[in-house]
């Protein structure tokens, strides 16, 4: 046999199989625009209950890009999205000012709340003062997981723990190096002390803090759906500090001459009608409803 | 750990149910996967030759390179992809951030260093036992390349199949470039990291033994469509 002849019988066949499953989706595309949305809308599963509503009455489809919300306003600053569904005021008032956004609309509301092992080693279950819970883990050097990944949940707590007057950080890296070694200076260990800087999703934070028995500040919506609860239980909730706020804002067509603008707006527009409204009130786990329509008094 | 029970039963249940939205992730991780694995196995086998056929300068350093490239850490292809196919960024008048076609660039780009790597690696020995061979019986340098990769059709399918694994099993790149956009850019292992973020750890172990299974039946299939065709006994020696 003659080996010129000879092919290589995996090519042929891959190319074979590729023909058949083209991975791009086909041309007659229906029209898509990408929202960067905040992981805790997504994972809460609310835009999957709402958006179906939206696509079949409007034909379009939203590609969600699921990321916290300083990543997300980033993409949306990069060009790389239509539309923004956040909530992190102060973040998103730096990005109107910067000329990315053209208008900016809050569309629901839902609550912080504090989670921490059943244990409550801090003593603050049933308390409502956010600020004297935060200073009570602190002295109590009680394990609290940390977002640290810049999302709306995580300046939150950045903020909360300014207005306590304490510095986690440096007081967790203080107590860790003092008891790593008298008089070694500098940056302590990271992990070692009580307050722990995760550096991930309100999923991986809760996980986090489900497997080390620490406190955790978690968005309402994403502990409702949240699978692996373990030992872990609602400490504080009802402080209006903790309030959360999801806006929608739609590009600066001037800044950002790529965004689909059209159906951007309808979604935009869609999302603040009373049937959009009502879709967001209407999601519910276990008679529970996760995030509240924009009219709905706040606490 | 009280969710390994139901592993058993969800994995079942995911495997046996043909879920609609389940078989569109599997389709397209499949389908992403072995489109840049098919396009980094035509570039890189031949490569992978002509690296162990041809000697010129700077062949040394290609072959340090491909070998240096298998520790390509995905979250940084992945990070230079978004940054380069950025509406910002130089390419980013092509539109394709968060579409399948960015996943296969970036899955392209992992795995043709293995491919060329591991086709290297095994045609310099075919060629030190069938080079000369095959430059007397008049075939020139280029003419051998696929003489060289049919004979050693055993190690291109292994080549081939490492790059495969690599882009089925990867996550850093795709997540960042696909964004893991439900029922359009959502593969198994993008699919696999949301469900543990929303802590439906079994659920998500499930999806991971699917993968598995998955990786297993493509180098069964693999490797029985090569068994079905004889190696070529080597040319007469004279």
């Amino acid at each position: 046999m003659n080996p010129y002849r000879r092919l290589h019988l995996a090519l042929p066949t891959a190319l074979a199989l590729l023909a058949a499953a083209p991975p791009t989706a086909p041309a007659t595309e229906p029209e898509t625009i990408v929202l960067a949305s905040t992981t805790s809308v997504e994972n809460s599963g609310l835009l999957a209950h709402i958006l179906p509503g939206f696509t079949q009455q409007t034909g379009i489809t939203v590609h969600v890009v699921a990321q916290g919300t300083g990543q997300a306003l980033a993409t949306a600053a990069h060009g790389d999205a239509d539309v923004v569904l956040v909530h992190d005021p102060e973040a998103e008032a730096k990005f109107m000012a910067a000329g990315h956004g053209e208008s900016r609309q809050e569309i629901a509301w839902n609550d912080f709340i504090i989670v921490g092992p059943g244990a409550d080693p801090a003593h603050i279950a049933g308390t409502r003062d956010v600020l004297a819970a935060l200073r009570a883990i602190a002295t109590a050097k009680a394990a609290f997981v940390s977002r640290g990944d810049n999302s709306g949940t995580d300046a939150l707590e950045k903020r909360l723990w300014k207005a306590v007057g304490l510095d986690p950080t440096a007081e967790a890296g203080a107590e860790a190096g003092a008891a790593e070694s008298a008089g070694a200076k500098g940056t302590a260990p990271p992990g070692g002390g009580w307050y722990r800087d995760i550096g991930g999703g309100m999923g991986a934070a809760l996980n986090a803090a489900a497997a080390m028995d620490a406190y955790t500040l978690s968005d309402r919506g994403t502990w409702l759906s949240f699978g692996h609860k373990a030992d872990l239980r609602i400490v504080l909730e009802g402080d209006p500090r903790l309030l959360n706020r999801y806006d929608v804002i739609l590009l600066n067509p001037q800044t950002h001459p790529q965004a689909k603008q059209a159906p951007a707006h309808r979604f935009a527009t869609w999302l603040a009608s009373p049937e959009g409204q009502a879709a967001i009130a209407g999601y519910t786990i276990a008679g529970q409803r996760l995030f509240h329509p924009e009219a709905d008094p706040k606490p | 750990m009280s969710d390994l029970p139901d592993l058993a039963r969800l994995t079942l249940d995911l495997l046996l149910g043909f879920d609609a939205a389940l078989l569109r992730i599997i389709a397209l991780s499949v389908a992403i996967s072995f489109t840049a694995t098919t396009v980094a196995s035509l570039l890189g086998l031949p490569l992978g030759a002509a690296l162990a056929v041809f000697r010129f300068r700077g062949r040394a350093l290609l072959v340090l390179l491909a070998n240096a490239l298998l520790g390509l850490p995905p979250v940084v292809v992945g990070l230079t992809l978004y940054l380069l196919l950025s509406r910002s960024g130089p390419l980013g008048v092509f539109g394709i951030l968060f579409t399948p076609t960015a996943m296969v660039i970036a899955q392209f780009i992992l795995a043709l260093p293995i491919v060329t790597a591991l086709s290297h690696r095994a045609m310099e020995g075919i060629w030190r036992d069938y080079g000369d061979d095959l430059l007397v019986s008049g075939a020139s340098r280029p003419r051998a390349i696929p003489t060289l990769l049919s004979i050693g059709r055993r190690e291109s399918l292994t080549a081939v199949l490492a790059g495969f694994g690599r882009t089925i099993s990867e996550v850093g790149a795709i997540l960042i470039v696909g964004g893991n956009i439900a029922g359009y850019t959502r593969t198994m292992t993008t699919a696999i990291v949301l469900e543990t973020s929303e802590g439906n750890l079994a659920f998500a172990l499930a999806l991971g033994l699917v993968l598995i299974a998955l990786s297993v039946a493509v180098s069964a299939c693999a490797f029985w469509i090569e068994a079905r065709s004889r190696r070529p006994q080597p040319p007469e020696t004279a």
